[in-house]
């Protein structure tokens, strides 16, 4: 164990805000980066749903070819 | 490339032998779904072990004191965002030859969490320059050639979403993938090549580690959960992607009603 105190930890030798700014900004854009994921997950399946019975033919097995012969 | 095709309009009764079958998106899609928790699980207990063992095991650096410890995201999100460009490359040049759409979905579905690995290492290094070289920034071959690997990353998404016709925003997109390429291998040894600010390789494959050896395990526990991480997220964003452009066919719509049947 490197440390003697928690406050040595959070202070890393003088070195703090860059060593915690790094570790940071990466669990924040982790976490942002997830969330976008899982919400595209959620919002893909609820507007195809949606898609599906207000205009059947863009999305109903043929659908996509009858969009190209109109 | 017939092959290619042929496994791609079969429906799930009647699998081709070949490992191509896993290119048909209908094959692919419950797979992702199925192995993308079990990485996210084992990147979030790797990055704990791999942070404390950076933290509470890996001693002082004798040169820089504890500022080193930037290390165990810099260097992992660096790799990574070499890796998943030559990932995408590769997907994207296998989508050109053989054809299948999986490819190029896959391709779009990195191009994310790349430009966010290719952030986090600029990012890092910035604040860990300041301490040690006196400077946030400074314009050589290392830094500059990350830098348009980050531009890279971002033209490929914006070209890719910019074009309506998946048929041909697949193809743009990967000549942008392909052609930045070229890029990766000028960021990995312009350390070499020219006469930089960044340091040289800490690991390599023909060198013994200049670094203590608990420095490196935490270092690698962190790159591996960096794989893990970046499998998880490319296959949970895949499966959106496969939704949305397989969406006239009958299997997506027997997906969706079972949705909507959970929800």
């Amino acid at each position: 164990m490197q440390w003697t105190s928690w406050s040595a930890f959070w202070d890393m030798g003088g070195a703090g805000p860059f060593v915690w700014g790094s570790y940071a900004v990466t669990a924040v854009l982790v976490a942002l980066e997830l969330f976008f994921v899982l919400r595209r997950r959620k919002e893909t399946v609820r507007r195809l749903s949606r898609l599906r019975r207000v205009v059947p033919s863009a999305i109903e097995p043929g659908g996509a070819v009858k969009e190209r012969i109109e | 490339m017939m092959n290619g095709t042929e496994t791609e309009t079969e429906d799930g009764t009647k699998r081709s032998r070949s490992l191509l079958r896993f290119a048909a998106p209908q094959v692919f899609y419950p797979i992702a779904g199925r192995l993308a928790p079990w990485f996210a699980w084992l990147a979030a207990g790797l990055c704990v072990a791999g942070l404390w063992i950076g933290f509470f095991v890996a001693p002082t650096d004798f040169q820089q004191g504890e500022v080193y410890r930037v290390i165990f995201i810099h260097v992992p999100a660096a790799w990574m965002s070499m890796f998943i460009y030559l990932i995408m490359a590769f997907w994207a040049a296998v989508g050109l030859v053989m054809n299948t759409r999986l490819s190029f979905m896959m391709a779009q579905a990195l191009a994310p969490t790349g430009a966010m690995f290719c952030f986090v290492s600029l990012w890092t290094g910035a604040l860990w320059g300041r301490p040690t070289w006196g400077t946030y920034w400074v314009w050589d071959a290392r830094l500059t050639s990350q830098l348009l690997l980050l531009f890279l990353y971002l033209g490929f998404i914006a070209l890719t979403q910019a074009i309506e016709d998946s048929r041909r925003s697949d193809r743009a997109g990967a000549i942008i993938a392909l052609v930045g390429a070229v890029n990766v291998p000028i960021i990995y040894f312009s350390v070499q090549w020219w006469n930089t600010l960044h340091q040289g390789a800490s690991v390599s494959l023909t060198r013994a580690p200049s670094m203590a050896s608990t420095m490196l395990v935490g270092m690698l526990l962190m790159a591996l959960a960096a794989w893990a991480y970046t499998f998880a997220v490319s296959f949970w964003r895949v499966r959106s992607l496969i939704l949305e452009r397989e969406r006239h066919t009958e299997w997506v719509a027997a997906e969706l009603d079972e949705q909507e049947a959970r929800a």
